[in-house]
């Protein structure tokens, strides 16, 4: 373990990428992700076997990310979402291909153009895959510093033993904001689990292929359910989830990333005029957090969502409750980022409006 | 004593090949085997093959091969090669997926000088979605889309992406060739062996474009495909070593 140190977000996950073994990198400029191509371009140039690729164009970085990944590169790539939107032929190509890889998506106001500042507008996009086809993308949401480093290292390990892609998804909050972080140490490239399926050139062994192009349709059926199996098992052994002052809860809020550091202000604010709020923060937003949200309803009633946007996630919730408990809403679209206060308000008035004040 | 003069390259399966009658795949597919084992880098080469006729180019190369989206084909070697630049990457395009959706992958690949090798087959339209008009159709050549021939206002001109691509710095070398003739096979062999010899020496981008008949879609017999070739295609993209920074 290393010492403490200050560094901004989106460097943060840089560093944790290359201690994860990341070797390559390729990416394309756009506000608020800059920081951390501009790190890698560094970071890579000071490491014997590094390759860091400013590419023509997002769609041309995530290609140069397949190849990376078919040659068996720890590979990464990073945007923001309209340049994520651009990469999501090449994302359904690495779940179609069970190539691993990493992207990382400092989401902005949207759609369209929107503009720069935090915005969680992408998570339809992230967790229903995104692109074309029967797939699913792991959807890490990291909420601070720490946990940026954390989930990278952990975005890498996810992406070798699934063989699929893995995103990470943050906002322009957590990619700017500069915050203490102890990283884990380097892995050693040479112990990390063999890959017996990369394009190396076919020496003492059979040629391999890599494709998606499965134009039998018994056989396509056949690779669907064979990942339709793979998304099962990784639903059953990853989803993650924090809690924060949910023991007595009769309400509880939904956020994840910078929401949820907000919403914990509002719920300090909350529990000091007596109100018993606490919070559920999923950590993976696919496979979504379903059961614990399920067993929580048991004894709460009444669920606030919130998220920076008009409402993505909360399909999630309702899906999960299955109707057991009530399903409110707050949200901020457009890049507004709410105060803590602001939060507190939204809790308080439905906290008494649903008269969970009484016993 | 029978002597045996003719046979399958080395690195090509024994999958019957599903190209139509007289397409000029069958013969390039034979001839980048052919090279690849003349030089005796089968073992350490992986193949990037295209979204079009080739998308099969795996089930019949004996290589490494890794499928590449419509038109990125020059991103995915890209990507290989800087992992494994030991190793031999070469890309098989189309005109359609080169000159069209992959333009960008392509001449950046080439501007940063990517040690690389692409095959660029070019039979002037879309084959495998039916014939459809390509950046590389000729003027009044009729296709699917241009029932009445390609129109310079309407439609543009046939682009020459070699001569574009020649133009980048990292390019070394960049002939055209085709397959028409015996003549013709055997200078773009001596082709794709340069090429291939540039990337084995890690001198840059090498790129071999190669005219190749259509007769499905040029509804022609494959006589007057290659006859056509001569007498038309050549017209507007002559046979030339257009960039030999090799010697």
């Amino acid at each position: 373990m290393d010492k403490k140190l200050l560094m901004r977000g989106s460097q943060v996950i840089g560093e944790a990428a290359i201690r994860a073994g990341c070797r390559f990198y390729a990416g394309y400029p756009i506000t608020p992700q800059n920081a951390l191509p501009e790190f890698m371009s560094g970071a890579m140039s000071g490491l014997e076997n590094g390759t860091f690729i400013q590419a023509e164009s997002e769609i041309a970085a995530i290609n140069m990310v397949i190849g990376a990944s078919m040659a068996g590169a720890r590979a990464m790539t990073s945007s923001s979402s309209p340049g994520i939107s651009l990469k999501q032929e090449g994302i359904s190509f690495l779940a179609a291909m069970e190539l691993p890889a990493v992207i990382v998506n400092v989401m902005r106001g949207g759609p369209g153009l929107g503009n720069i500042a935090p915005s969680q507008g992408d998570y339809f996009q992230a967790t229903r895959g995104g692109g074309h086809g029967d797939y699913r993308t792991v959807v890490l949401a990291p909420a601070h510093g720490q946990e940026l480093a954390d989930l990278t290292r952990k975005a890498f390990e996810y992406a070798d033993r699934y063989r699929t892609p893995v995103m990470i998804l943050a906002d322009g909050m957590i990619g700017q904001m500069m915050e203490p972080v102890v990283f884990p140490d380097p892995v050693k490239l040479d112990e990390l689990p063999p890959k017996p399926w990369v394009l190396d050139g076919a020496q003492e062994r059979p040629s391999r292929i890599i494709k998606s192009l499965i134009l039998d349709t018994v056989e396509m059926e056949e690779h669907n359910w064979k990942l339709a199996r793979k998304y099962k098992i990784i639903s059953g052994e990853i989803p993650r989830a924090e809690t924060y002052m949910t023991e007595d809860a009769r309400f509880v809020v939904i956020a994840y990333g910078t929401a949820a550091r907000i919403a914990r202000g509002g719920i300090k604010r909350a529990r000091e005029m007596g109100l018993k709020v606490g919070l559920l923060r999923p950590i993976t937003l696919w496979p979504f957090p379903d059961r614990a949200i399920r067993e929580m309803s048991r004894l709460v009633k009444d669920f606030m969502v919130f998220e920076m946007n008009t409402g993505q996630m909360i399909d999630d919730v309702r899906l999960s409750l299955e109707g057991r408990s009530n399903v409110h809403f707050y949200g901020r679209p457009g890049g507004i980022i709410p105060t803590p206060d602001e939060v507190g308000k939204a809790i308080s008035s439905l906290y008494y409006r649903q008269h969970l004040e009484e016993d | 004593m029978e002597e045996l003069v003719f046979t399958r390259p080395r690195y090509i399966k024994k999958t019957p090949f599903h190209y139509c009658p007289g397409c000029g795949h069958s013969i390039i597919h034979r001839l980048v085997a052919e090279v690849i084992e003349e030089l005796e880098i089968g073992e350490r080469t992986i193949g990037v093959p295209p979204a079009g006729c080739a998308v099969l180019a795996y089930d019949y190369f004996d290589v490494d091969m890794g499928e590449a989206p419509h038109g990125r084909g020059a991103a995915v070697a890209t990507g290989i090669k800087r992992i494994l630049p030991d190793r031999i990457v070469f890309s098989y395009q189309g005109d359609g997926d080169i000159a069209a959706i992959g333009t960008a992958e392509t001449i950046h690949a080439a501007n940063r000088g990517e040690n690389i090798t692409v095959i660029f087959v070019n039979n002037n339209c879309y084959g495998m979605t039916g014939g459809q008009m390509a950046p590389t159709t000729l003027l009044d050549q009729k296709s699917t889309t241009t029932p009445g021939g390609r129109d310079k206002n309407r439609d543009g001109a046939p682009i020459d992406l070699s001569e574009m691509i020649a133009l980048t710095k990292g390019s070394v070398y960049i002939e055209r060739t085709a397959v028409n003739s015996t003549r013709n096979i055997r200078k773009t062999k001596k082709a794709i062996t340069k090429a291939f010899k540039a990337q084995i020496a890690g001198r840059g981008f090498s790129l071999v474009e190669i005219l190749s008949p259509c007769p499905t879609n040029w509804k022609m017999s494959p006589l007057d495909a290659c006859r056509w070739i001569d007498e038309d295609v050549m017209q507007t993209f002559p046979l030339k070593v257009i960039k030999d920074e090799i010697g």
